[in-house]
């Protein structure tokens, strides 16, 4: 491990932490100039975040253990995703660590926490979050996986810094089932981060909502942790999206230097990328749950469409 | 003294120690407190023997028992050594378990209890040695009997009968494609050792005969479908330490015996039988986790569970049958590889799960799911033990489960093309469907865990809930340290596993694996693919406590305990929290068509309204039901020349005369 690895891996940790609660709220800001609304401000996350933290905690009185750690252990799931992901750089030494399988698993396991925390304290609410929370997480794991699967097919590697390496050095093509893997991967970002189709992240109405049913028990610094990771966790999809997708200007191995030019090239892309995502939002209509499961099973079909086209162009 | 005298002596002495058993027969404190824990300290070292046999060459005996002229034939290499040593580790945990776990008063006395446990431990280890088909069927049979008995321990109750009598009888069809395996592997030669099978080049048609028959035979003990049925009924109804052992090790024979047709008595493999494997892991795989998402009773979840992985482990020989077959032996390291990680981790975690569940069991007696919740409270050991074995069993890193799916997605990834387009279109679909059924695996373990554990309990008597006694719960630690070691140190594992597939493919994984150093597994190289489990943790880890400690440093934030928030809603109780019904309702309505589903909704106007759903399998409808019925009218047939008169039955010995005598004229 060198030294110039070291730091681009601590840099990119640094950048996602403090850009994450920004996009989301650059995301609302979108949303409520399409909505002809007047938009809150772009630093709202941050002091809501601010408020969070120093507010005291309320813990139901019969909450287990696992209700209290469920939150470090998804924020750290998250952090750890956002350090193998490269965003920045593909000079990342924890990178061999975990490979695009285990980028997946680990989301898994933050799921699997988050749904366990929600059902811990056994309110009607929370279980309902849950059981909703793994229906969509069944569907659009494997099919994360597949879109990721399209992409290594063709970069013969599961590394991902690897994948966005080779990636980014051939010279500029079409990969049909790049094409699939796109449209597969926009309808699983979607519904991993609770954005509209699938679910309504600006409402409480008690029977639509998944990702704030889950978290309906929680408040005070725990709260702040959870909607901190939610943030990490969209921007996380958005570099994954954005660098499989779009892999151009990353800093490579041997020329931290780049990471100068890397840091705006991110920026704009995500400006971009979460302009794009409210137009989404603003477009679509939120679908009855039982239509979820369709719309995911066709983002895994387009997936594994993908991955077919790949074997039979053999691109 | 070799590796393989040490076994039989060690096999000799769990036999002296269920004799024991025996002449205590109802001396309880005896047989849990001194033969329990001695059977796990000799399976303890038959682990450690096993361990070390993997790396040394194979060693034969001859026993001189059985009839006279067919001696028994024992060797020992590295295939059976690895599933020996998966026997002894697990066994070790489960025994020590067992120790805290049998009653007083509960169905057999426990010294014959006793007798039958150690009977089956030893019985497993002799499939595994055996050398010739006589051996291998006397300790099949053998291992088949003892399991029996063990399944009907309660066997005052009518339903723990009845699933002990459909156990034996599916066991008994397959021992009899078994047999008829063997029959076709000696080749008409007569001599039925294995060596002899080894060295005769049966023509393809017979090989496949072979192959077919012992799909046949051993998928009826291992839970393929659709020879599926007697094991929701069977592994439910046995004490919890034995579903334990038939659910997480006993399977495993079925698999190993498989292995040993496919990869070393038969001298060559067709690339469709891979395809028949591949087709019949995934269906198996897909219908059992769809089931076990479903059931209400938390033992048939864990044993839907189980044949959700013996599906995946079929998938993965299934692969490494196809690239042997097209001489991709690299490849075909790789998925054995995978599929031999997945015996051992399924071992580990499936064991931990029903053992937890018998600890649940003895606290609460409840099985059913709607019963149950809020455990954690209660019994905070055993939850987070429990823990451990949900989140191997859902394949999240960085536990044992994750490890063996990872290489079994590698090694779809890495196929650079089979020859055949349509199989490499295959390829994809059938790794989505590995996907699929990992991810679903997810939310059945996510249910059993939330509805056992957490929440709000479901009946007041569930407040007297005592957790396990320490007896127990050495057991469990012992098996929860099996999943991290096996989720942890990868590569480490791989030495012993990569011995197997030298023995069975010729190539060995842990060669390239090694230079990577101790803690990066990458299979190919890491360029290609790397996971380093421990670093993985490490990092996980150190961002877990740093946001704790920064959070406390900063903020000292206060907590206060208050009643649920619940949307403001004040009438909340235990009542509306999602029973094991409600969490598998999407799963019901997603995949209507595969369920036999019988739903009551009560109606407006019900004084008490009640609601039911009841899932059956098809299977039995489809298949079983009409075979009962059919031999039902045979014999009602056959049973219509029996009618009890001495006459009758003269006239058919008169009858049968004349027209043997009509034959000899003719």
């Amino acid at each position: 491990m060198n030294w110039s690895g070291l730091f681009s891996q601590l840099l990119e940790i640094v950048v996602a932490l403090l850009l994450a609660p920004l996009l989301t709220g650059w995301v609302n800001q979108c949303r409520a100039w399409l909505q002809n609304k007047s938009a809150p401000s772009l630093l709202l996350p941050y002091r809501m975040l601010r408020k969070l933290f120093h507010k005291e905690s309320v813990v139901a009185e019969h909450a287990s253990q696992l209700f209290r750690v469920a939150p470090y252990i998804v924020f750290g799931c998250m952090v750890m995703a956002s350090a193998i992901i490269p965003t920045l750089s593909t000079d990342l030494p924890l990178s061999p660590a975990a490979d695009a399988i285990a980028l997946v698993g680990l989301f898994a396991f933050a799921r699997v926490f988050i749904s366990l925390a929600a059902m811990d304290i056994g309110t009607a609410f929370g279980s309902l979050g849950a059981r909703r929370e793994m229906l969509i997480g069944f569907l659009a794991e494997p099919a994360l996986l597949m879109v990721l699967f399209s992409a290594s097919l063709i970069t013969q590697s599961t590394s991902l810094t690897s994948i966005v390496g080779t990636l980014a050095h051939r010279e500029f093509a079409i990969y049909p089932s790049l094409a699939f893997a796109g449209i597969a991967f926009t309808m699983v970002s979607l519904a991993e981060n609770a954005r509209v189709p699938v679910d309504n992240p600006a409402t409480h109405l008690e029977l639509t909502m998944i990702h704030e049913a889950l978290i309906l028990e929680y408040s005070g610094r725990h709260l702040a942790l959870m909607e901190w990771a939610a943030s990490l966790k969209m921007f996380a999809y958005s570099c994954i999206g954005l660098t499989l997708f779009f892999p151009w200007g990353l800093a490579e191995v041997g020329s931290p230097g780049e990471m100068v030019v890397a840091l705006p090239v991110l920026v704009l892309k995500l400006t971009i990328g979460g302009a794009l995502l409210a137009l989404i939002e603003t477009a679509s209509a939120k679908m009855r749950i039982f239509r979820v499961p369709e719309f995911l099973a066709t983002a895994f079909m387009l997936a594994v469409i993908g991955m077919l086209v790949h074997f039979l162009l053999g691109a | 003294m070799l590796h393989l005298d040490w076994l039989l002596l060690l096999c000799g002495a769990w036999l002296v120690v269920g004799a024991l058993g025996i002449l205590a027969l109802r001396r309880f404190r005896f047989v849990s407190h001194v033969l329990f824990p001695l059977g796990g300290l000799i399976c303890l070292g038959v682990f450690l023997v096993a361990l070390s046999a993997i790396f040394e060459s194979p060693e034969t005996a001859i026993l001189p028992l059985g009839l006279p002229g067919l001696p028994f034939h024992l060797r020992l290499d590295a295939l059976s050594a690895l599933f020996i040593a998966v026997i002894g580790s697990v066994g070790a945990g489960v025994s020590i378990f067992a120790a805290g776990y049998f009653r007083k008063g509960e169905g057999t006395p426990p010294g014959l209890l006793c007798l039958q446990y150690h009977i089956f431990l030893a019985s497993m280890v002799l499939v595994v040695l055996a050398d010739d088909a006589y051996a291998f069927m006397v300790m099949w049979e053998t291992m088949a009997l003892s399991s029996f008995f063990l399944v009907t321990s309660n066997h005052r109750i009518a339903a723990i009968r009845k699933a002990g009598y459909l156990y034996l009888l599916v066991a008994h069809i397959g021992a009899i494609a078994i047999l008829l395996c063997f029959g076709v592997l000696q080749a008409n030669t007569g001599d039925y050792t294995f060596d002899n099978m080894r060295a005769q080049n049966l023509s393809p048609f017979w090989a496949s005969a072979a192959f077919l028959l012992a799909v046949f035979g051993f998928g009826a003990k291992a839970g393929i479908l659709p020879l599926h049925v007697w094991l929701p009924e069977a592994h439910p109804a046995a004490p919890s330490p034995v579903s334990a052992l038939m659910s997480g090790v006993m399977l495993k024979t079925a698999i190993y015996g498989l292995l040993r047709v496919s990869f070393d008595l038969l001298q060559m493999q067709l690339w469709w039988w891979g395809l028949i494997l591949l087709a019949l892991g995934l269906v198996t795989a897909l219908f059992g986790v769809m089931f076990s998402a479903v059931q209400t009773d938390m033992k048939r979840l864990l044993a839907y569970s189980s044949i959700e992985n013996i599906g995946l482990l079929l998938v993965g020989m299934g692969l490494g049958v196809l690239f042997k077959a097209y001489r991709m032996d690299a490849l075909a390291a790789l998925a054995l590889t995978a599929c031999l990680y997945h015996v051992a981790s399924h071992a580990f975690f499936k064991s931990l799960l029903f053992l937890g569940t018998g600890s649940v069991l003895h606290a609460t007696g409840e099985r059913n799911l709607g019963r149950l919740g809020g455990l954690m409270r209660y019994m905070p050991w055993v939850a987070w033990v429990t823990l451990i074995g949900v989140l191997a069993s859902a394949g999240l890193p960085p536990f044992g489960g994750f490890v063996s799916e990872w290489l079994l997605l590698q090694s779809f990834l890495f196929t650079p093309g089979l020859p055949d387009p349509f199989l490499n279109m295959l390829i994809p679909v059938v790794a989505a469907a590995v996907a699929l059924v990992a991810a679903l695996a997810g939310f059945a373990m996510v249910k059993f865990y939330g509805v056992i554990f957490l929440g709000q309990p479901r009946e007041t008597k569930l407040a007297q809930a005592h957790d396990a006694g320490w007896l127990e719960r050495i057991g469990l630690l012992w098996l929860v340290a099996g999943c991290l070691v096996l989720g942890l140190f990868p590569v480490q594992v791989i030495e012993p596993i990569g011995r197997v597939t030298l023995l069975l493919i010729g190539q060995n994984l842990a060669d390239t694996v090694r230079v990577n150093g101790w803690f990066l597994l990458a299979p190919m190289s890491v360029d290609r693919a790397s996971y380093a489990p421990l670093v993985f943790l490490v990092v996980g880890a150190a961002s877990f406590y740093l946001a704790v400690i920064l959070v406390r440093l900063l903020y000292r934030g206060k907590l206060r305990r208050a009643v649920p928030w619940d949307c403001g809603y004040p009438a909340g109780n235990a009542r509306m929290q999602d029973t094991a019904e409600g969490f598998g309702q999407p799963i019901r309505r997603m995949f209507d068509p595969f369920f036999r589903m019988d739903i009551k909704h009560p109606t407006p106007f019900d004084e008490k309204p009640t609601y039911s759903v009841s899932v059956e399998d098809h299977f039995w409808h489809w298949i079983y039901l009409p075979i009962a019925r059919a031999t039902e009218a045979v014999a009602k047939l056959v049973g219509r020349l029996q009618q009890g008169r001495i006459s009758v039955y003269l006239m058919y010995s008169f009858v049968t005369l004349i027209a043997m005598l009509v034959v000899v004229r003719l």
